[in-house]
C-alpha cells in the first residue's frame, strides 16, 4: 500500500501547467457574465444582443428598429432571434465578433457605449453551444448591392478560436442589418427581472428605439419609437490625467510615438494644453523635452505626483450621451402613473480619469404603494440592470441617503419605503461594474457621492412636495373641522334670535364662504390619475405579472376587474 | 317685592345682552364678515390688585371665539349655552350646571365631553356679560360652607315666605350649612369677629370645645378653597356687620395662595365676579411659616410642585407682588423648605390651639399676614 503513494516530481507536476484560454475561463464560470440559471441566461442573451445592435445603429446614425422574438422549443429549449437594421458586419469580421471572446472595438475607446468589453455576445454563442451543442446562424449584410452572409458558427473554447460551420451568401431583402440566430437552454417567465422587463425598461430609456417583440406566447408586442432624434453622439475622448494608474501611465509611455513629455501630455490626455503640460511637468520636477521612451518607473511616479499637484479642467462632457432629465422623467410618466415627478442631471465627474455623469429621476405617489420598500430602476448608459440590486453602488448610495428629511420613512440601513419609483442613471466611457455580467455598479467612492448629490438635489424637490402636501392636507383636516360647527352656529342663532329657517340656510352658507375667503383657496392635491397624459397602462403592465401562472394570469385579472365593477354599480 | 323685582330686571338684562351679543354675532355673518365673541381672559396675568377696592380688577385683555380650527368648536358652544341661558331665564327656571352639561350631550358634535368644559364656556359667558352665574340661569352644586357660633341667619320659608330664624349657637355638635344663594339672606349678631377654617377636622375641635363662646366670634369652615357661596357668605356677613376676618389655614402654598388669596381678593378665574366675591377684610391668622419656627410645630418636606408654586406667586400673584410682607413670608418658606398642618399644633396638647395659639395670634397684630 504504502509503495503507491509515490512523490510527484516537479518536472512531473510542471506538465500539468498550461494556458488557459478565456473561453475556458468562462466555460467554467458562466455565472460571471450572468449564465447562473435559466431564466437569466435567456434575459442575459437577449440583453447582449439588443446592447450590441443599439451601439451599431448609434455609431453609424442610423434609428434603431430591432425585433427580437422567443420561440418556446419545448424542454426547456428555447430559441432567440434577435434582428436589427444597423450598419450590418463586413465578412471577415463575423465570426471573431461573434466567436471569439474579448474580441471588440469598444474596450479600447474612451467613450460611452453599451458593450464594453467584448465578451457579451459570443458568452451567449458559448452558451447556446454547451447547452444544446447548436452553432449560432448569423446573416449580415452591409449593402443593398451585395447579398448578405450567412454563418454557423461555433467557438472553440481551447483556443477562443471561432470555428467556422457553415459560410454562405444569400438574399435578404433588408437594405443593412444583422441577424442573430441562438438556441439555448432556457425558462421564460414573466414579471420582475424578466425578458420583459428588460426590454421595456430598454424601450423607456431608448426613446429613439423601435422595438418588436414577440414573446414565446407568440403575442407580439410593439414598443414604437417616441422620438426621431438620435440621442447625442457620444465623442471619443483621451483619457483625463486625474485618477490614470500608475501602470497605465508606464504602459502608455513605453507606447507613445511622441518624442517629449510634453507632447506626450498634449496628444495622449485631455484638457492638457502645452501650458498645462509644462505645469505638471514643473510639479513634477521633470524637464518637458523629456523623451518618453527612457524614462524610468521613479520619474514615471514624479509624473503622477505632479499630475496630482496641477489643476486640471474636468473632463470634456461631449463623450457622454445622458438620457438628459427630460426624458427621464417622461420615460417616468409612461410607465408610473404618480402625481409628482422630478428630474436631475449633475455635472460630469470624473474616477480614475474617466468621465462620467448621474442623472436621476423621481415619481411619487398615485398608484404607487406607500407600505414597500421604493423601486430603484438602475440604468448604465442606457441599459436596465435588473439583478444584484443590493450589491450595486446606486443602491448603496440610495441607502446611506437621508430620506427622512424629504418626508420619506427610512430604517437604518435600508432604502426607504414609501410611494416612489426612483430611476438611476450612469453614463460614462467606462460604467466599473462589479462583475462581467454588467449587473452591478462598482463601490468607488467619487461615483457614490455624485449618486448622493443627485438623490439629495432630487429628494430636496420631492421633500417640498411631500410637505406641501402634508400642509394641504393638515389645513383641509382643519376646515372640515370647522365645517363641522357650523351648523350648530347657525342653529344656535335661530334660537337665540327666533329666525326662520330660510335664515338659518343663510348663515350657514355665508359662513362656509366667509371660511374660504379667511382661510383662501385649497390646492388639490388629490390624486387626478388622468393628469398625466403620458402614461401607457398597457406598457406599465409589462413585465408586471405575476412570477407564476404566468398563463393564468389574464382570466384572474378579469375576475378582479368584474368585481371593481360590480361594486361601482 | 321690591327685591324681587330688582332680581327680575337684573335677569332680563342679561337676557337682553345675550340678545345684543347675538344680533350683532347674525349682523356680521350677514354682511360676509367674520363673527366672533369676544371675552374678558380671565388669568391672573389680566387682573390687578387695587388695594383700595380690595379686590383683583379685571385688565382689558380679551379673548376671541371664531371660525379657526382652535376656536370654532368652543364658538358654537358659547352660542348654544347662551340659547340655554336665555332660555332659563326666560322660563324663570334654573339649571345646575351638571345638567347643563347634561343638556349638551343634545348638540352632537357640538356636545361637551367633560364637565369642566361646560363649566369653563359658562365662566366665560358670565364674564363676556359680566354677570354672576345665577344671573344666567345657573346654579352650581356645591354647598357653601359649615358655620357655628354667635349668628342668626335669617332666611326664607320656601313656601309661606315666611322668615325663619336659624340660630347657629344652638347646632350642637353639627353645624349650619351655607346655602348656594345667599344674596337674600339677613344676619343678627354681636360677635367680636368671623374665624374661617381650612379644614372640617380643625372646625369640629372648636366646634366641640365651644370656641365660638369663649372667644365670641363665628366660625366658619371652608373645606378646602372656599366656594362662591361661602365667600359671599362671610362678604356679606362682614359687611353688615363690620365684623374682621380672621383665616386659619394650613402653613402651606396652597393654604396661602389658593384659599387664603382666593378667599380675600378672589381668583385670576373668576376675576369678572371678584367684586363681589371677595372678602377684602379678611385677614391672614396662620399658620404663617414663622409661626412654624415660633410654636416648633412638627413639618413635612417641600415638594417640588409646592416650590414651584412659592415661585410662581412671587414672580406672577398680583396680591404677592403688592404685599413685601407675603413676599417675606414665601421667601422664608421656600428656605425653610417645610410646611406645617393646622393639626400640628396638637403636639402640645389637643386643646393647645384653643387655649394657647388662637388667643395669642388673635392678640399680637404682628403675626398675621396681610
Amino acid at each position: 500500500m504504502n509503495q503507491i503513494s509515490q512523490k510527484r516530481t516537479a518536472e512531473e507536476m510542471s506538465k500539468s501547467h498550461r494556458d488557459i484560454s478565456v473561453s475556458q475561463f468562462f466555460e467554467k464560470n458562466r455565472h460571471l457574465l450572468g449564465f447562473d440559471n435559466k431564466r437569466k441566461a435567456l434575459m442575459t442573451t437577449i440583453k447582449e444582443a439588443v446592447d450590441n445592435s443599439l451601439d451599431a445603429c448609434e455609431d453609424a446614425g442610423i434609428l434603431p428598429e430591432i425585433s427580437v422574438e422567443i420561440i418556446d422549443m419545448q424542454n426547456d429549449r428555447f430559441r432567440v432571434i434577435v434582428e436589427d437594421n444597423g450598419p450590418g458586419i463586413i465578412k471577415v469580421q463575423i465570426p471573431k465578433v461573434f466567436a471569439k471572446l474579448l474580441y471588440g472595438s469598444k474596450f479600447h475607446k474612451m467613450r460611452q457605449s453599451r458593450g464594453q468589453q467584448g465578451i457579451g455576445i459570443s458568452a451567449s454563442v458559448m452558451y447556446a453551444q454547451l447547452t444544446t451543442g447548436r452553432p449560432a446562424k448569423i446573416t449580415s449584410t452591409t449593402s443593398k448591392k451585395e447579398k448578405a452572409h450567412y454563418y454557423e458558427l461555433h467557438i472553440d473554447t481551447q483556443k477562443n478560436k471561432p470555428e467556422i460551420i457553415k459560410d454562405e451568401t444569400t438574399d435578404w431583402k433588408k437594405d443593412h442589418g444583422t441577424r442573430v440566430e441562438l438556441d439555448l437552454e432556457a425558462s421564460y417567465q414573466g414579471g420582475f427581472q424578466s425578458v420583459d422587463e428588460y426590454l421595456k425598461e430598454t424601450a423607456i430609456v431608448n426613446p429613439h428605439l423601435t422595438l418588436i417583440y414577440t414573446n414565446p406566447k407568440a403575442e407580439q408586442i410593439i414598443f414604437p419609437r417616441a422620438t426621431k432624434d438620435l440621442p447625442k453622439e457620444a465623442k471619443e475622448i483621451k483619457p483625463h490625467p486625474y485618477g490614470v494608474e500608475l501602470g497605465i501611465l508606464i504602459k502608455m509611455i513605453r507606447s507613445t510615438e511622441s518624442r517629449t513629455l510634453q507632447s506626450f501630455l498634449t496628444s495622449e490626455f485631455s484638457r492638457v494644453g502645452s501650458g498645462t503640460a509644462k505645469n505638471i511637468c514643473q510639479n513634477g520636477s521633470l524637464l518637458p523635452n523629456t523623451k518618453p521612451k527612457t524614462m524610468s518607473r521613479e520619474q514615471v511616479e514624479q509624473l503622477m505626483e505632479g499630475i496630482k499637484k496641477t489643476r486640471l479642467i474636468a473632463p470634456p462632457s461631449n463623450c457622454l450621451s445622458p438620457i438628459t432629465s427630460d426624458l427621464l422623467e417622461k420615460g417616468l410618466k409612461k410607465e408610473i402613473n404618480a402625481e409628482f415627478y422630478t428630474a436631475v442631471t449633475r455635472p460630469t465627474a470624473v474616477y480614475r480619469g474617466n468621465p462620467f455623469q448621474i442623472e436621476i429621476g423621481i415619481a411619487y405617489g398615485g398608484n404607487q404603494t406607500a407600505e414597500n420598500q421604493i423601486r430603484l430602476i438602475r440604468f448604465a448608459n442606457r441599459v436596465p440592470l435588473l439583478y444584484q440590486q443590493g450589491a450595486c453602488a446606486f443602491t448603496k448610495s440610495a441607502i446611506q441617503t437621508a430620506w427622512r428629511n424629504y418626508g420619506l420613512s427610512q430604517s437604518k440601513g435600508a432604502l426607504p419605503a414609501g410611494p416612489v419609483t426612483c430611476a438611476i442613471h450612469i453614463s460614462s466611457v467606462w460604467v466599473p461594474y462589479t462583475s462581467e455580467s454588467k449587473e452591478a455598479l462598482a463601490h468607488y467612492p467619487e461615483i457614490i457621492k455624485e449618486i448622493k448629490l443627485a438623490l439629495q438635489e432630487a429628494g430636496r424637490q420631492l421633500g417640498s412636495y411631500v410637505n406641501k402636501k402634508k400642509r394641504i392636507h393638515a389645513e383641509g383636516a382643519k376646515r372640515d373641522y370647522i365645517q363641522k360647527f357650523i351648523p350648530h352656529v347657525s342653529a344656535a342663532l335661530k334660537e337665540l334670535l327666533k329666525l326662520k329657517g330660510v335664515d338659518e340656510d343663510k348663515i350657514t352658507k355665508n359662513l362656509k364662504a366667509i371660511l374660504e375667503t379667511k382661510r383662501g383657496k385649497l390646492d388639490n392635491v388629490k390624486f387626478d390619475p388622468s393628469k398625466n397624459v403620458e402614461y401607457d397602462p398597457e406598457l406599465a403592465k409589462i413585465g408586471k405579472e405575476n412570477n407564476n401562472d404566468v398563463g393564468y394570469e389574464e382570466p384572474k385579472d378579469e375576475k378582479g376587474q368584474k368585481k371593481l365593477s360590480s361594486f361601482k354599480n | 317685592m321690591r327685591n324681587q323685582k330688582m332680581k327680575k330686571d337684573k335677569k332680563s338684562s342679561a337676557a337682553s345682552k345675550i340678545k345684543d351679543i347675538a344680533t350683532a354675532v347674525y349682523q356680521k355673518i350677514l354682511k360676509k364678515k367674520q363673527p366672533e365673541l369676544s371675552m374678558p381672559l380671565r388669568s391672573l396675568t389680566n387682573v390687578q390688585y387695587d388695594p383700595k377696592a380690595g379686590y383683583f380688577e379685571l385688565l382689558g385683555k380679551f379673548k376671541e371665539r371664531t371660525l379657526t380650527a382652535s376656536t370654532i368648536k368652543t364658538f358654537a358652544q358659547s352660542l348654544r349655552l347662551m340659547t340655554l341661558s336665555k332660555e332659563l331665564i326666560e322660563k324663570d327656571d334654573i339649571a345646575t350646571k351638571r345638567e347643563a352639561y347634561y343638556v349638551s350631550k343634545n348638540w352632537a358634535d357640538a356636545r361637551f365631553k367633560e364637565q369642566v368644559e361646560s363649566d369653563t364656556v359658562m365662566d366665560d359667558i358670565e364674564a363676556m356679560l359680566m354677570v354672576n352665574r345665577e344671573q344666567i340661569g345657573f346654579i352650581p352644586e356645591e354647598k357653601g360652607g359649615d358655620v357655628a357660633g354667635k349668628l342668626v341667619v335669617i332666611d326664607k320659608d320656601t313656601d309661606t315666605g315666611k322668615d325663619i330664624k336659624i340660630d347657629c349657637t344652638k347646632m350642637g355638635s353639627g353645624a349650619y350649612s351655607v346655602p348656594s344663594k345667599v344674596e337674600d339672606l339677613r344676619f343678627e349678631t354681636n360677635a367680636k369677629f368671623v374665624l374661617a377654617i381650612e379644614t372640617a377636622g380643625m372646625f369640629q375641635r372648636l366646634v366641640k370645645h365651644n370656641y365660638w363662646k369663649k372667644a365670641n366670634c363665628i366660625l366658619v369652615s371652608m373645606g378646602g378653597v372656599p366656594t362662591r357661596a361661602c365667600r359671599r357668605f362671610i362678604r356679606r356677613l362682614s359687611d353688615a356687620k363690620k365684623l374682621p376676618v380672621y383665616v386659619f389655614t394650613d402653613g402651606d402654598p396652597y393654604g396661602f395662595g389658593n384659599i387664603y388669596r382666593t378667599l380675600k381678593v378672589g381668583s385670576g378665574n373668576a376675576a369678572h365676579i371678584n367684586e363681589y366675591f371677595c372678602v377684602p377684610r379678611a385677614i391672614f391668622l396662620g399658620v404663617t411659616p414663622n409661626d412654624i419656627k415660633e410654636y416648633k410645630l412638627p413639618t413635612h418636606p417641600l415638594k417640588e410642585i409646592d416650590l414651584k408654586k412659592i415661585k410662581d406667586m412671587l414672580k406672577n400673584d398680583p396680591f404677592v407682588k403688592h404685599h413685601k410682607e407675603w413676599q417675606k413670608a414665601l421667601k422664608d418658606m421656600f428656605q425653610m423648605k417645610v410646611r406645617a398642618e393646622q393639626q400640628a399644633l396638637a403636639k402640645w396638647g389637643l386643646n393647645y390651639v384653643i387655649e394657647k395659639y388662637l388667643p395669642q395670634k388673635i392678640k399680637n397684630k404682628k403675626s398675621w399676614l396681610p
